[in-house]
């Protein structure tokens, strides 16, 4: 079976530097795939690209063999693609079930005409209250998101990907800025996600769980892949061990 | 129903399915115009000048909002590559651009406008209902979009722009939604005027109709369908009630709006909410 993404050759430049510099991978359907590196590696830019939130300057994105490198960040959600932002974004003036159900109900804002002749929210309500249910914020659904902690919110961000039936969920640094207590919680839940059918991408620096959750690691360095497979075989190559830990 | 009365549902009518039109791109969606009244402009010229042709009241009320609608969709091109206060200066640039223009195109009257526009067909109090019956048809339309899945997406799209593209939102389609359908109503809300005032001068779409339309927004509270009517009603009543209010019109609205947005910018709105048990 093909894979279910794959990304060929991209290269992205910001003021003459390259953050993409010819990476290639693919994503196998059901695993759980972590990008690594040390900072300013390409490694959020990596997932932006595939997202649609940057346009490489060259180079090519392919979703189930479709190439989607011209299609916008929306329309690869339709196609399948979910993604979490590194600082989480929530609708600040929605209350979080709010926030969930927006996504929950993505079949109804596919087109303005779909949107303005739909009005019953009672769906989206339901399926946005499981997924609450499930992520550990039910308690919450009624409030706004400038109420919750940051361990939350993340939760909420997940929460919101994980509504829109993603094939693949790109995920960036869901684990900054918590506990570690609640880091543990957070790759808990979403080790569980591609039992769910979901394929998982995730961006992380936290490397205890990265190591704990993730089934196969590509490592990033200077906006190249430099290594790529099993966790305990790639942490194991001295390159790596140079590059992400600057200590030989 | 007496000419006066029939007058002031008529002014009034207009007004709130202007500023209900501005309500759907400035309140639902997000998106700050300085320019609307070009668009009630826009459809008060196409509307006379077909009328002045002999076309009759529904085909020139329709030519009106889809050639503001047209050129609002044009209009809200621009707000895919301009946001917040850019967009809000390049909107009153069309105003100013829309009253450069009809100023100077002597088909459209020049300085002077249209004048010796046909009337409706109907005596003034039956077109004061038509035109009570628009603003409440605008009223109906404003609510059912506010609580569709559109009114649900526009809000979105004005919370945050990026994290609608991640729920699969096409941002893009839903600001010219706004911007089509805004205009469309106030393309709607000059034919009828066109009717009701038989003339028409370039001033009447100048900035200052603009921000009062804004003001009518503002003051009800942005996004608010009932507020932004009641708004409109006691923003255009107030100085028909008095005379010292007419006279000083451009300072009390803009003293209302520095009041507003220092003391309440949820607008009238805002404020019965937040008096009212949870």
């Amino acid at each position: 079976m093909s894979a279910l993404a794959r990304i060929d050759d991209l290269h992205i430049s910001f003021g003459g530097v390259a953050a993409a510099d010819g990476v290639n991978f693919a994503v196998e359907r059901g695993e759980f795939l972590a990008l690594i590196g040390p900072n300013g590696a390409g490694k959020t830019t990596a997932l932006r690209l595939v997202a649609g939130l940057l346009r490489p300057d060259r180079g090519r994105v392919f979703l189930e063999d479709r190439d989607v490198t011209g299609l916008p960040a929306h329309a690869r959600v339709r196609l399948g693609l979910g993604f979490t932002h590194q600082i989480v974004r929530p609708f600040y003036g929605f209350t979080t079930i709010e926030n969930v159900m927006l996504a929950a109900g993505h079949h109804q804002t596919e087109n303005p005409w779909r949107a303005i002749t739909g009005r019953s929210r009672t769906a989206a309500r339901d399926k946005a209250h499981a997924i609450l249910q499930r992520i550990g914020l039910a308690a919450q659904a009624a409030q706004s998101p400038r109420a919750l902690p940051l361990g939350q919110r993340k939760r909420l961000e997940v929460a919101r990907a994980i509504a829109l039936d993603p094939k693949l969920l790109l995920l960036d640094e869901p684990l900054a800025g918590l506990s570690s207590a609640e880091a543990a919680a957070m790759a808990d839940l979403i080790r569980g996600l591609p039992g769910q059918g979901i394929t998982v991408v995730l961006v992380e620096h936290n490397l205890g769980e990265v190591l704990r959750v993730a089934d196969r690691l590509i490592v990033l360095d200077a906006g190249k892949v430099l290594a790529e497979g099993a966790p305990d075989d790639v942490m194991a190559r001295r390159d790596v061990r140079q590059a992400y830990t600057g200590v030989v | 129903m007496s000419a006066y009365i029939a007058s002031l549902v008529s002014v009034v009518g207009i007004n709130m399915i202007l500023a209900l039109s501005l309500n759907i791109i400035t309140g639902f969606c997000g998106q700050v115009s300085l320019g609307h009244a070009a668009f009630y402009g826009i459809g008060a010229y196409a509307a006379a000048y077909l009328a002045k042709l002999g076309v009759g009241l529904p085909l020139t009320l329709l030519a009106g909002a889809v050639m503001a609608g047209a050129i609002g969709l044009v209009v809200g091109l621009t707000s895919l590559r301009v946001r917040h206060d850019f967009l809000a200066v390049t909107t009153m640039g069309i105003g100013f651009v829309f009253l450069g223009f009809v100023r100077k195109q002597k088909w459209l009257g020049g300085e002077l406008g249209i004048s010796g526009i046909p009337g409706p067909g109907l005596d003034p109090v039956t077109y004061a209902l038509l035109i009570a019956a628009f603003a409440v048809a605008v009223i109906a339309f404003s609510l059912w979009v506010k609580q569709s899945w559109m009114g649900f997406t526009f809000d979105a799209v004005a919370d945050d722009e990026e994290a609608a593209r991640t729920v699969g939102v096409n941002v893009s389609i839903y600001k010219l939604t706004a911007f089509g359908i805004g205009t469309a109503l106030a393309g709607l809300a000059g034919g009828l005027y066109v009717y009701f005032a038989r003339i028409i001068l370039p001033d009447t779409f100048d900035f200052v109709q603009s921000i009062a339309i804004l003001t009518m927004v503002v003051i009800g509270g942005t996004g608010s369908v009932w507020g932004v009517a009641a708004a409109t009603i006691g923003l255009t009543l107030l100085p028909e009630l008095s005379r010292a209010a007419a006279d000083y019109r451009l300072l009390i609205f803009g003293a209302m709006l520095m009041l507003v947005m220092r003391f309440s910018p949820a607008g009238l709105a805002g404020m019965i909410r937040r008096r009212s048990p949870a």
